[in-house]
């Protein structure tokens, strides 16, 4: 076979659809088999497992909170004992934050973030297989440990001394500080390749101007993961050290510091709370644009709002520690920062209003979330301007007020949005619908538990009942709420419980929906749902921020990929210039192996040094394995 | 300075949560100036919040006035449509940048006034243990010093300026009636100062995780008129009463040959340990184990008996004590009045 000296291989151009379908099928499909899904890198495939997983651990710390509810409904309960309450408030926390949350959004990008930009997987998909594994190791070890009644029991916060050496003996601590370990080392891994997917692999033409928003704020909260995340890990870093080799970074004693822990702590806890939140706005933005059927209000405004809110971010860490005594103009400076994020939160709610005041809203179950998410979170924003204010949070601060103000965020910001995202993606990842009228019955229990469990709690914080209390005495009248709540909080549970059911059975039985149900103008509807292993026959060229809205017949393509081997379109940051064609790494078990060495050391270290030393032989084996010239050139380059 | 009480009595209903809670431990009942200047900021916030909220509510439900039922072609654009939404959403945000500019400042200016400092207040050391209250009510005379636990008894109207230290882990001091809370942090001293203007008793807790029993980890602040306090503070500086019955004497004789001693201090006596709450006038407190039961002579016997069951986990080990011994120790300790 002669072939033309400037075209040395097989390109995609000279093949019809057929053709090209069957010859990328071959190359990007995930064979059948347990190795073959073990080895996998196909983002979606990753993605759903990631996805799945997040919404497991989102059950159990669900349950871990109806037995709280059981607990507390009643002053002076024995349901369970103290020792086991402040584990289950504990891994609450633990497992909502760095197990459900983060992760979830992270897992919905994952999957979402390639198809968004048009491309055919994510930038350094070896390393998103290890960040699973990574994951998933971590969600064992903690719930693992809780099995064997190991679990943490000094909060999520693990605040010094109470974890420390001296009043946390055991290895309760060190699993919860390991713990970060794994789910940070995941998140940090994700991150690195959602920034470089979305920097160099969008389609031909999307300029920055026309990434959907959704990919914005993932590319925000990426950022902040990366900047973020490096604090927690010095911080929980130098407790093992404290605990294990006898440092004492926060023995007073000894010249530590106590404080030293709150402020690294919460210089990564407080952008947490935006890393949670941030994709977040972006589902609500994308379901907004969708189901208003135009164009989203003040495009520019909503990209800055979430880049300033990823900015201001890093300067309100100090509202987590305004009664210990910090000095006041230092104190004031964060009230300031803190109310003036309230800013940007307002002007992403006035551009939603507007987009939903001059669109032709239709209230499918999606919208509903985000009608639920407006009334919900706008609360939870101005309990937080309460908050944000020093002599306020003098009264509150670990109280139930608190507890209700962030549930409001987190829960009404985060959660809310992401079922509504469920509720929408879920034909793109399945192919089949979930059902609107189960999903109606959801939205309005979900809503309206939330709201009766969480909205009383406000009260209880102001009426003196602090956080973190097993049980309470009866004489202080704290019971016929908390029994209220308690109540509340089962029909809060049947909701989730019907939403799990809805989606299980959707799964089989859903509606099958088409290509793109929605009519929604992105990316990811522009391909096949579910999508083919390869994403995209013809990588979409763009021209507008709504490309199946403009292009309404036929969708502009490029052509001259290889099709015989794994190939991404390299673009430039700014306008999406086509720049280089780039192989695509295959499918690998060494990312497990490499999941499984790493776990084994970290465990290992919690008991002693040396594992550090011995551990690293096994993992520099697998990262051998992992980086082995593959002998083709472009590959070993 | 009194904060003038600004009361706007239809919201304030609504935060009294329809009778939840108790008046002793509430930043809704407040029996100072400070927690009386908190409702009304706490006040303020929520009307001017709840108002902003409502507004938006109302807009969003508008935003549905247009809804379809099905799902139709997108929306043309058309920048000529954009102007008044763009002006209503300029607006929107002015309005928004005004109003947290203002409670900003509002916020300062509480803040302001709450840092009073007064020389002629009383001075009390707090020492926060795993989970219980140490007080020392200071005095420029070391001989006038004296220390109680897990109660405290502060003149009306006269500042108090507690000096928070915490030995082992960090706590929170917090008397919600009285002013808003302040940490306790092992390597660094805090204070906070406050002023019962009615008589009463306002219950405190700790307010930050501590450890298995945070729960149980509270106190009470008696407020009583001067002359009173004057008369509390001198019964409180007098040694421990001598039994005045055989079985408190023999009470007595346990509790000194026994482990008691080595933690707890009552004076006038050899039992002189720190590690425990000082025993003195134990029986003239209204509860024992820092709120956990009301100060009787049961409730002392069953404490003695058994702190394990009744507080699992707390640092006071369980005394083998035969029942003859054990009533004759809570005899002794309810004569320690």
């Amino acid at each position: 076979m002669s072939v033309a000296p400037e075209e040395p291989e097989v390109l995609d151009r000279r093949l019809d659809a057929a053709a090209l379908d069957r010859r990328l099928d071959a190359v990007w499909q995930t064979p059948r088999g347990l190795w073959a899904a073990l080895a996998t890198v196909d983002h979606k495939i990753i993605g759903r497992r990631y996805i799945a997983t997040a919404f497991v651990f989102l059950a159990l710390g669900g349950l871990l909170a109806v037995a709280m509810r059981l607990q507390l409904a009643r002053p002076e309960a024995r349901v369970m004992s103290a020792d086991r309450y402040n584990q289950v408030f504990t891994m609450h926390g633990a497992n909502m934050m760095f197990l459900f949350a983060v992760p979830v959004m992270e897992a919905m990008a994952v999957y979402l973030v390639p198809l968004m930009v048009g491309t055919r997987n994510i930038a350094f998909p070896r390393l998103n297989a290890f960040s699973y594994w990574m994951y998933v190791a971590g969600g064992i070890v903690l719930w693992g440990a809780f099995v064997f009644d190991m679990g943490p029991d000094i909060g999520w916060f693990a605040y010094v001394p109470l974890s420390g050496p001296q009043y946390a003996p055991g290895k309760r601590a060190d699993i919860w500080a390991q713990m970060i370990t794994f789910t940070e080392v995941s998140a940090l891994a994700v991150a690195v390749e959602l920034v470089v997917t979305i920097f160099k692999q969008r389609a031909p033409g999307m300029s920055l101007d026309r990434i959907p928003l959704f990919v914005w704020s993932m590319l925000v909260t990426s950022f902040l993961i990366i900047i973020a995340m490096p604090a927690i890990m010095v911080a929980s870093t130098s407790l093992i050290l404290d605990r294990l080799i006898g440092t004492h970074f926060f023995n007073p004693a000894e010249g530590g510091d106590v404080l030293l822990w709150q402020h690294l702590f919460w210089f990564f806890g407080h952008p947490e709370v935006y890393i949670i939140f941030l994709p977040a706005v972006g589902m609500v933005s994308t379901l907004v644009v969708t189901f208003s059927r135009r164009p989203v209000f003040g495009y520019l405004g909503l990209v800055l709002a979430v880049i300033s809110t990823g900015i201001l971010a890093f300067g309100l860490w100090v509202h987590h520690m305004f009664v210990t005594g910090l000095p006041r103009l230092g104190e004031s400076f964060f009230t300031g920062s803190s109310m003036a994020i309230a800013i940007p939160s307002g002007v992403q709610i006035f551009c939603w209003l507007a987009t939903l005041w001059s669109g032709r809203p239709v209230l499918k179950v999606p919208l509903l979330f985000v009608y639920a998410f407006l009334f919900t979170f706008v609360m939870g924003g101005m309990t937080g301007v309460m908050v944000a204010s020093v002599p306020f949070d003098t009264q509150v601060h670990d109280t139930y007020f608190v507890v209700a103000h962030f549930h409001y965020v987190l829960v009404g910001g985060a959660v809310f949005p992401l079922m509504g995202a469920v509720y929408y993606w879920f034909p793109k990842i399945t192919g089949r619908l979930m059902s609107e009228r189960v999903g109606r019955w959801v939205a309005g229990l979900v809503f309206v538990g939330f709201n009766l469990t969480f909205f009383p709690m406000h009260l209880l914080g102001l009426a003196g009942m602090p956080r973190r209390v097993y049980t309470y005495p009866a004489e202080m009248q704290w019971g016929s709420v908390n029994l209220f709540i308690s109540l509340s909080a089962l029909v809060l549970a049947s909701g989730f419980l019907l939403f799990f059911w809805d989606a299980f059975r959707s799964l089989r039985h859903g509606i099958p929906a088409g290509d793109n149900p929605w009519d929604a103008p992105t990316l990811e509807w522009a391909t096949s749902s579910p999508p083919p292993s390869y994403n995209f026959a013809r990588l979409p060229v763009v021209s507008s921020a709504y490309p199946l809205w403009d292009e309404r017949d036929a969708l502009s393509v490029a052509t001259g990929l290889r099709p015989d081997r794994r190939e991404v379109l390299v673009s430039s940051v700014a306008d999406a210039r086509p720049e280089a064609r780039e192989s695509s790494p295959r499918n690998s078990i060494w990312p497990l192996w490499t999941a499984i060495a790493t776990s084994i050391m970290l465990v290992w270290s919690i008991f002693t040094p040396w594992a550090v030393v011995w551990g690293s032989i096994p993992i520099a084996t697998a990262l051998i394995g992992w980086f082995w010239p593959k002998g083709v050139p472009e590959d070993d380059a | 300075m009194t904060a003038r009480p600004l009361r706007l009595p239809a919201l304030a209903a609504v935060l009294a949560c329809g009778g939840c809670g108790t008046p002793w431990q509430s930043a809704l009942h407040p029996g100072g100036a400070q927690a009386g200047g908190l409702l009304d900021l706490i006040t303020i916030f929520t009307a001017v919040c709840g108002i902003v909220w409502l507004l938006v509510m109302i807009v969003t439900l508008l935003t549905l006035r247009r809804r379809r039922a099905g799902i139709e072609a997108p929306l043309p654009r058309d920048e000529g449509t954009e102007r008044r939404p763009r002006r209503a959403v300029q607006a929107a945000v002015a309005t928004t940048v005004v109003i947290i500019a203002g409670l900003t400042l509002l916020s300062f200016f509480v803040t302001r006034g709450l840092t009073a400092d007064d020389p002629q207040a009383l001075v009390v050391r707090v020492r926060a243990y795993q989970w219980w209250w140490e007080f020392t009510y200071q005095d420029p005379r070391p001989d006038q010093a004296f220390t109680v636990a897990n109660e405290i008894h502060v003149p009306v109207g006269r500042p108090v300026r507690f000096l928070l230290e915490a030995p082992d882990v960090i706590h929170s001091f917090w008397v919600p009636s009285l002013a808003g809370k302040q940490d306790l942090i092992p390597g660094r001293s805090n204070e906070i100062t406050l002023v019962a203007d009615q008589p009463g008793v306002y219950r405190g807790q700790c307010a930050q995780f501590c450890g298995l029993q945070h729960a149980h980890m509270a106190f009470l602040v008696i407020a009583e008129p001067p002359d009173r306090f004057a008369a509390w503070q001198v019964a409180q500086r007098q040694p421990a009463p001598e039994p005045a019955t055989d079985e408190a004497s023999v009470g007595r004789r346990i509790f000194l040959a026994r482990q008691c001693a080595a933690c707890h201090t009552i004076q006038g006596t050899t039992a002189s340990g720190t590690l425990g709450p000082d025993l003195t006038h134990v029986a003239s407190r209204r509860y024992i184990a820092a709120g956990l039961l009301p100060t009787t002579r049961g409730s002392l016997a069953a404490w003695t008996a058994d702190p394990q069951t009744l507080k699992p986990g707390n640092n006071m080990p369980m005394v083998p004590l035969g029942s003859d011994e054990l009533s004759a120790v809570s005899a002794y300790l309810t004569s320690l009045r």
